[in-house]
């Protein structure tokens, strides 16, 4: 029995939150109600690092991350027989964790309060490339186009070596924290803007920045990689 | 051909991530797509945003640690009981 709801829930994980997946995550959710243990072991397996992830992003403090994390699976716990799934169960877990680290954030008050740090991080004005790599605004010809272009990366399998890996991971980790939240929610961990907004109560518009200001660094961080590799 | 209507590189690095979400405004999107058309680099720059997020997006998740594992197990017992 116990494969069989490991399996359900390793394959929902996978897949994240397409419709059709519905009937197997009611399985899961029944399965976990009736106290199956191994269907916890595998939701816990599949969400728990990018949950650790996410946590540490908002929260900027490892330990405290933790902390959270384990709150945030006693709550899921508790709240399950409330759970009516309006959303997807990995949209409402990743939503009360969020909801614990902002929490704790301000009740730990070790820096700027949570709700101030997006507006802060996306109203600061760094370019997405270094305004060096573009020819001065009264240029005759062509002014504000490249002056040192971007070169291709080559064949795009590159980019799966596990250095390379490395590489993006520190480039995420280097974010600021709103960036690195957006970013881990949105691209590591697959939730839509709209989730995303909805989780960690941004405007659309605050969410595309945060989302832009962190593809765009972690881009810088490859290209610079590749041009060091090269030579 | 004006100079209003024509995007720089400038404008596109920092317009790139409305693009790719699609929520340019249609004569936004039509002036993206124009400079795509003319520009050498440009097209250069937008692969490399889109390889940077499959990229992004197919780093192997972090597993969880035993210990904090062995302790959700634990407190997933307590709660079953």
């Amino acid at each position: 029995m116990w494969r069989v709801y490991s399996f359900l829930a390793l394959e929902l994980l996978k897949t994240q939150s397409a419709p059709d997946d519905e009937r197997g995550e009611d399985a899961l959710i029944d399965a976990l109600r009736t106290g199956d243990e191994s269907a916890f072991a595998a939701l816990v397996r599949g969400h728990g690092g990018p949950m650790l992830r996410v946590a540490a992003s908002i929260c900027g403090d490892e330990a405290l991350a933790q902390e959270v994390v384990q709150e945030t699976w006693v709550a899921v716990l508790e709240g399950l027989d409330g759970f009516e799934g309006r959303s997807t169960l990995k949209t409402w877990i990743f939503s009360v964790l969020v909801r614990r680290a902002a929490s704790a954030v301000e009740r730990e008050s070790r820096s700027v309060p949570f709700s101030s740090l997006a507006r802060a991080e996306a109203e600061a004005g760094e370019p997405s490339v270094e305004i060096e790599r573009f020819l001065p605004a009264d240029d005759t010809r062509w002014p504000h186009h490249w002056a040192s272009p971007p070169r291709p990366w080559g064949p795009s399998e590159r980019l799966d070596s596990s250095e390379v890996r490395e590489e993006i991971e520190s480039a995420v980790e280097d974010l600021p924290r709103m960036q690195r939240a957006v970013i881990r929610l949105r691209d590591l961990t697959g939730f839509t803007a709209a989730e995303t907004c909805g989780m960690l109560e941004l405007s659309e518009g605050n969410q595309r920045v945060l989302l832009h200001r962190a593809r765009s660094l972690v881009r810088r961080r490859l290209e610079r990689y590749f041009a060091g590799e090269g030579r | 051909m004006t100079a209003r209507a024509a995007l720089t590189c400038l404008e596109m690095v920092e317009l790139v991530t409305g693009y790719i979400e699609g929520t340019l405004a249609d004569d936004e999107r039509r002036r993206f797509d124009a400079h795509l058309a003319n520009c050498p680099d440009c097209p250069t720059y937008l692969e490399q945003m889109r390889l940077t997020i499959g990229a992004l997006g197919s780093l192997p998740p972090e597993s969880v640690s035993p210990e904090a594992e062995r302790a959700l197990l634990l407190a997933f017992g307590a709660w079953n009981r």
